[in-house]
């Protein structure tokens, strides 16, 4: 029976969530479906048709999935289990919210956070903050999992051209509501796909200085982060957050400033390549994991550290 | 209004956990334990939606050893009213959880239950969503802000791309994340009052539910490792060493 993957969007574009889910579910099936359920969301069902691999997308358009709550979309996806007997999505907040109501609904445990399929019915993940890597074997006929989407690669797009089929949208459950989304704009590449992420900590110490990471991150066309404590003393916005609470990412280079390391902010970043770390303090766990460590006063190795960039970037232009 | 709070004992997460030599699970036995982070903060809304006069009673519930009563007591200090401990010695999964909760609010009614978005030991984040698929209920999962007003709540979600408003209908299960509030620290006269505040004590089977697990941890390992880190001199140094990698 082929797999579902319920696809993250927002009415415009796929979001690449999706896509590594899609390669995930294809491990486990060689059928993949994917559902859209949106509103004026044919373009992001036009975009599924064409993932790799992907064999019949079904879309269903309501008013109320324009901003969907968990409630109402578990319906829609009740209604087309039966198809299915591997659910996914990805373990995005918008994954974490939706799918243990689907699981529960289906009677079904679900497994979260898997980062590697073993066979249709074992997975690995991660416990204890990122401390234990285990592996889980489930008794259920069905699988219901959140994917770790920095662990698959994400499925090319413009490839294919699966069928598109209509399915009714259940009425609203009137339980919940959207009300608005608070997004913080910005220019900057998204923090969980970008190729270099510049994360401040605590010891950036104010909100003005975090503009200091903000000019390093931008020299480098990179997302920023976060520690909890930063976010925490209000130098940061929440979405910043990298983290066992907060975001995984695993870019090509993370740079962590002012940042102690504690296990809870490796378990979101030690997966990326190379992991730069400045902090004063000698000692600080964050120097165990980085691949080039710098023991220094970020105040005076930050801005060097812009210069030097800006200095190679004109040198290399220059040739 | 009545309002429930689950609390779930778990390693301390400050503490780094080892898995026994033989690679068969993971050795807590003399670790120090703490409430999960999350359900603190649960407790803490709770308790001032109580001093605030829109909570009547706070009734806290914990599923696991018999030692969950130590992450009870914990509960009543901070202000919790009464406690039921449901005693096994099975490593109980977010489904029977969710199932034994729900049985808890069938006896107990509460309007809101209110809860960790997820427990530290096991990182699963699905209790809370689970426990409003089986009643039926609304849920507003990762609140960062709750106004409770009279048939609804309104949550701020904190969420990957910002921040998402929800309304929901009561009753509804409520999951919580770091930046609702700040948990109180129980004074000595409260953990002193809390020694008296009554407990009760279930069993999986007073509450119909088979506490056996779905899902089989077979294997665990320790995460594949970093090479070992490596100090730059100098932000010169450095510059070259990422020009050398090809990242910048
Ligand atoms: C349940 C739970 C969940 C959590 N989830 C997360 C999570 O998702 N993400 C997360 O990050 N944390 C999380 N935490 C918090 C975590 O335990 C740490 O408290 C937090 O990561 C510390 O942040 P920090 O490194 O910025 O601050 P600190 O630990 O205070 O470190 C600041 C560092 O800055 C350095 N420093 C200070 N001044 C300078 C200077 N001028 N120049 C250079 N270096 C300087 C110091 O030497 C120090 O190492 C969680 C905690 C709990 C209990
Ligand atoms: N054994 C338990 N006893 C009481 N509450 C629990 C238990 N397990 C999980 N919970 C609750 O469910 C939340 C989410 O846990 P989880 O889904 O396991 O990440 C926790 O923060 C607790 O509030």
């Amino acid at each position: 029976m082929p797999a579902l993957v319920i696809a993250q969007h927002d009415n415009r574009r796929l979001d690449p969530a999706t896509l590594a889910t899609v390669t995930a579910a294809r491990v486990l099936d060689s059928a993949v479906d994917v559902l859209v359920a949106g509103h004026g969301a044919r373009a992001v069902a036009e975009e599924a048709a064409s993932v790799e691999g992907v064999r019949r997308v079904l879309s269903s358009e309501a008013e109320h999935f324009a901003n969907p709550v968990a409630e109402d979309l578990t319906e829609l996806v009740l209604q087309v289990a039966d198809g299915f007997d591997a659910i996914l999505a990805p373990s995005t907040t918008f994954g974490r919210n939706l799918l243990p109501r689907v699981a529960a609904r289906l009677d079904v445990a679900q497994i979260s956070d898997v980062v590697e399929v073993l066979a249709p019915d074992t997975f690995k993940r991660y416990i204890y903050a990122g401390n234990v890597l285990c592996t889980v074997r489930t008794k259920d006929s069905r699988r219901v999992l959140t994917v770790r989407t920095t662990a698959f690669e994400k499925a090319a797009t413009g490839v294919g051209s699966a069928a598109i089929e209509e399915v009714p949208a259940p009425p609203r459950t009137g339980l919940a509501r959207f009300v608005r989304r608070e997004v913080h704009r910005s220019e900057r590449p998204d923090l969980t796909t970008a190729r270099i992420v510049v994360s401040g900590g605590r010891g950036v110490g104010s909100k003005e200085n975090f503009q200091l990471v903000e000019r390093l991150a931008d020299v480098l066309g990179a997302a920023i982060g976060a520690s909890r404590a930063a976010v925490d003393a209000g130098f940061a916005p929440n979405d910043w957050q990298v983290g066992q609470t907060g975001k995984i990412v695993a870019p090509e280079l993370y740079i962590a400033i002012g940042i102690s390391g504690a296990i809870q902010h490796l378990a979101g970043m030690k997966d990326s390549k190379i992991i730069v770390a400045i902090n004063k303090d000698p000692e600080a766990p964050i120097f165990e994991v980085a691949d080039c460590g710098l023991v220094a006063d970020l105040f005076k190795a930050v801005p060097e550290l812009i210069e030097e960039i800006e200095r190679v970037k004109r040198e290399r232009s220059a040739a | 209004m009545k309002v429930l709070v689950p609390v779930k004992r778990v390693v301390d997460p400050y503490v780094r956990v080892r898995i026994r030599a033989d690679g068969s699970g993971v050795d807590i036995a003399n670790l120090k334990m703490a409430m999960n982070p999350f359900d603190e903060i649960a407790v803490e809304e709770a308790v001032r939606w109580k001093e605030r006069g829109i909570a009547e009673e706070v009734v806290t519930v914990s599923i696991g050893e018999p030692k969950v009563v130590e992450t009870l007591r914990t509960a009543l200090a901070m202000g919790a009213d009464r406690a039921i401990a449901v005693q096994t010695e099975v490593a109980v999964q977010p489904l029977e959880v969710a199932k034994m909760l729900r049985a808890i609010v069938e006896r107990e009614q509460p309007r809101v239950v209110i809860m960790g978005k997820q427990a530290v030991d096991d990182d699963s984040n699905q209790t809370g969503q689970m426990l409003a698929a089986l009643l039926g209920w609304a849920q507003a999962t990762f609140a960062s802000r709750i106004d409770l007003s009279d048939g609804e709540a309104e949550v701020a979600r904190e969420v990957d791309e910002g921040i998402e408003v929800v309304r929901v209908k009561l009753p509804a299960v409520i999951t919580v994340d770091l930046r609702l509030n700040e948990p109180r620290y129980a004074s000595l006269p409260n953990i002193m009052k809390a020694k008296r505040k009554p407990v009760e004590t279930l069993t999986p089977a007073d509450l119909g539910v088979d506490p056996t697990p779905r899902l089989e941890y077979i294997r665990f390992e320790e995460p594949p490792k970093r090479q070992a880190g490596r100090k730059v001199e100098s932000v010169r140094e450095l510059v070259e060493e990422l020009v050398k990698r090809g990242v910048i």
